[in-house]
């Protein structure tokens, strides 16, 4: 048998997938409990011991997108035939439904104040991490280290003071509001990602496009922006997930116009018992977007983490 | 094209003096050389004429212009780098191309463009490939044809042989010579290779710890260097170095070194001191009568010529002699020097001495 030092023997590839594959059991089994509790009828989600198998139903998913009432029996059979499948479904609960819930309203809030935070963070941070990279700026490690050090303590500490802060400024419960915060958060982490990203650009490609006749704001977007694509979608993805899925700030500074999924989804469960579908529906609708775009976008994420790591 | 006219430019970096009160011209479709040791502002002196640096001090005029200040795109300069850079998400039309869209020049009229200079390096068939997978030769080609596509006034290259195996950039230098030489494009070429800046350069700039140290074509560099340090980077084994301590006399064709006489040029100076003999090591000849006696260290053979490491009362040397005559290590023989070729220097100054074969070439050192 012929020996590579550089290729793995067959044992340890062996090895290798039955890691991977485990850890991916590891990781999926979660996900995977809660999509299938999504499609649970209540009895079936409490029911011990657990149940794999069981017949799915769309239960979850209207208790989610609406609120009911419950009716007396008389006045249910008096009730015209159901007119679709929510109808029925929650008509054999012996409610009806009495309009939409705030689910669809608070998912749309989290989509506006996810996508506008990162979008501003990957704004603001590119154009200062090629400042950082490019330009003499004085005092410029001490100012990266500024930025850092927003990080250093947990956001939350310093709850009470911004909370005070927006009602003052009236930002309190206000899609800009939320927008700035969770950007202001994303900022350090942005420029710090995006500043190692443009570091690694050379130069010289900038210059080409100056010699070729474009400024430098052009030779900015058209050279070195393409080329830190990887890096920005990285760092976008990241800050996606921190802003996406971020608690405790939401709970604390929104209640009404602007609360996003996250303090919703759990006020599901006060609303007629322990509705655990419509939480796990909930929790399943609010994955997809991050995980879209995840997957839109991993072929970048892949080389993203890796960077740096081997010099080409 | 244009004449370049560099007039006492100088370049801080803080502290730093990267090049010291330069000043030469660059002729009208000269292939010009800036030719150093690493760190000597070579590189710097290119960027500046450029636009990718700004001069702290001095002026460099293209064309009778000013333009010293002016931003890379307003002096249109092409520039080919060391590595190439070449936009790495462009394919290699689109690389080619990208100075003409920069201009807004009309579609059509930028194919053909594209077309004709890709014809005149012979790339045709890989227009439309990434620049990722091309290899080094064509990389080159594909950073020339961005240069050349425009027209410009003049080019810079900085090292553009470097990034290449050796095997090719005999054949590259090749190339460009003749690019040039079709071209006739006044060109501004950068590298720490002395063969290949007297191969292909019709003049060349010898810098040295930011400062220039001699300017001249590559025969008047080789034969009359103006400092030591340019005897000594030029030509391979360098000049001969034989210290003494004694005098040189204005308008005498002789000089005394350790007892004996020796016919240099005629001096135009006077010096006195450390003085150093320079003779390149083809005009050291082994002759019985020779004044100097030397003992043989080594010889290494060369195919048509051997060079021989003697060793004299006045310090090592080296000879390169025809390879049929039979030398042998050890033995003792007699030296004597091309009296025309020989330069004599100031030790303490590193300057040569004027005399009938310098006149005219040192006032640039």
């Amino acid at each position: 048998m012929t020996y590579s030092v550089t290729e793995p023997t067959k044992r340890q590839k062996w090895f290798a997938g039955t890691l991977v594959i485990l850890y991916a059991i590891i990781t999926i089994l979660p996900l995977a409990w809660i999509m299938m509790t999504g499609f649970k009828t209540p009895p079936d989600s409490i029911s011990y011991p657990p149940k794999v198998y069981f017949e799915p139903s769309l239960e979850g998913y209207v208790n989610l997108f609406t609120t009911r009432t419950r009716v007396s029996q008389e006045t249910l059979e008096n009730l015209p035939p159901p007119q679709n499948f929510a109808e029925e479904i929650v008509r054999n609960r012996g409610m009806v439904i009495a309009g939409p819930s705030k689910f669809g309203q608070r998912f749309l809030n989290s989509v506006i104040i996810g996508f506008g935070s990162t979008f501003l963070s990957i704004f603001l941070g590119t154009l200062a991490a090629y400042a950082f990279s490019r330009f003499k700026i004085p005092l410029a490690d001490d100012l990266l280290f500024f930025i850092l050090s927003t990080r250093m303590m947990p956001p939350i500490a310093v709850a009470i003071p911004i909370f005070l802060m927006y009602r003052k400024l009236g930002l309190s419960d206000t899609h800009l509001g939320m927008i700035l915060l969770y950007t202001g958060v994303n900022i350090s982490l942005a420029v710090w990602l995006l500043k190692g990203f443009i570091d690694e650009i050379p130069r010289e490609y900038e210059e080409a496009a100056l010699i070729d006749g474009y400024t430098r704001f052009q030779a900015f977007y058209k050279i070195v922006l393409p080329q830190a694509a990887t890096g920005i979608a990285s760092t976008a993805i990241f800050c996606l997930i921190f802003a996406w899925n971020e608690y405790a700030f939401a709970v604390l500074l929104t209640s009404g116009t602007a609360q996003t999924a996250p303090p919703f989804i759990p006020t599901i469960i006060g609303v007629g018992g322990l509705d655990w579908p419509a939480v796990a529906a909930g929790a399943t609708i609010f994955l997809l977007p991050v995980m879209i775009f995840t997957i839109l976008l991993r072929k970048h994420l892949l080389r993203g983490i890796t960077f740096g790591a081997v010099r080409k | 094209m244009a004449e370049i006219v560099i007039k006492n430019l100088r370049k801080n970096f803080g502290d730093f003096t990267a090049v010291k009160e330069s000043s030469f011209t660059i002729e009208d479709g000269e292939f010009f050389m800036l030719l150093g040791p690493s760190g000597c502002g070579k590189t710097t002196t290119l960027r500046m004429i450029a636009g990718l640096e700004l001069p702290t001090s001095g002026e460099i005029y293209l064309d009778g212009e000013e333009i010293s200040q002016q931003p890379p795109s307003k002096r249109d300069i092409a520039f080919v780098f060391q590595m190439f850079a070449l936009y790495p998400h462009m394919n290699v039309r689109r690389n080619i191309s990208y100075p003409l869209v920069s201009q807004g020049m009309p579609k059509r009229d930028v194919k053909t463009k594209v077309a004709e200079v890709a014809g005149i390096l012979g790339i045709e068939d890989i227009l439309d490939r990434p620049v990722g997978g091309l290899s080094g030769g064509d990389r080159q080609r594909v950073a020339l044809g961005r240069a050349i596509v425009r027209d410009p006034k003049a080019f810079m290259m900085d090292e553009p042989l470097g990034a290449l195996d050796a095997e090719f950039r005999e054949r590259m230098a090749e190339e460009l010579r003749a690019l040039h030489d079709r071209m006739n494009a006044t060109t501004v070429y950068v590298t720490h290779d002395q063969l290949e800046a007297m191969q292909m350069g019709d003049k060349i700039v010898v810098m040295n710890n930011a400062v220039v140290e001699q300017f001249g074509t590559p025969q008047e560099i080789y034969d009359k260097p103006a400092t030591m340090f340019v005897a000594d980077f030029i030509g391979s084994p360098s000049m001969n170095f034989l210290h003494f301590n004694g005098a040189a006399h204005q308008g005498a064709a002789q000089v005394s070194m350790n007892g004996s006489s020796y016919a240099v040029p005629k001096l135009h100076q006077n010096a006195k001191g450390n003085l150093v003999f320079g003779v390149r090591p083809e005009h050291v000849k082994l002759s019985d009568q020779g004044a100097l006696r030397a003992k043989v260290l080594a010889s290494e053979y060369l195919g048509t010529t051997q060079i021989i490491t003697l060793e004299s009362e006045s310090g090592t040397l080296k000879a390169r002699v025809d390879s049929h005559q039979s030398v042998r290590v050890g033995e003792m023989i007699g030296l004597d020097f091309k009296p025309e070729t020989i330069t004599l220097f100031d030790a303490d100054s590193g300057n040569a001495l004027a005399s009938e074969l310098n006149k005219g070439v040192v006032a640039y050192g």
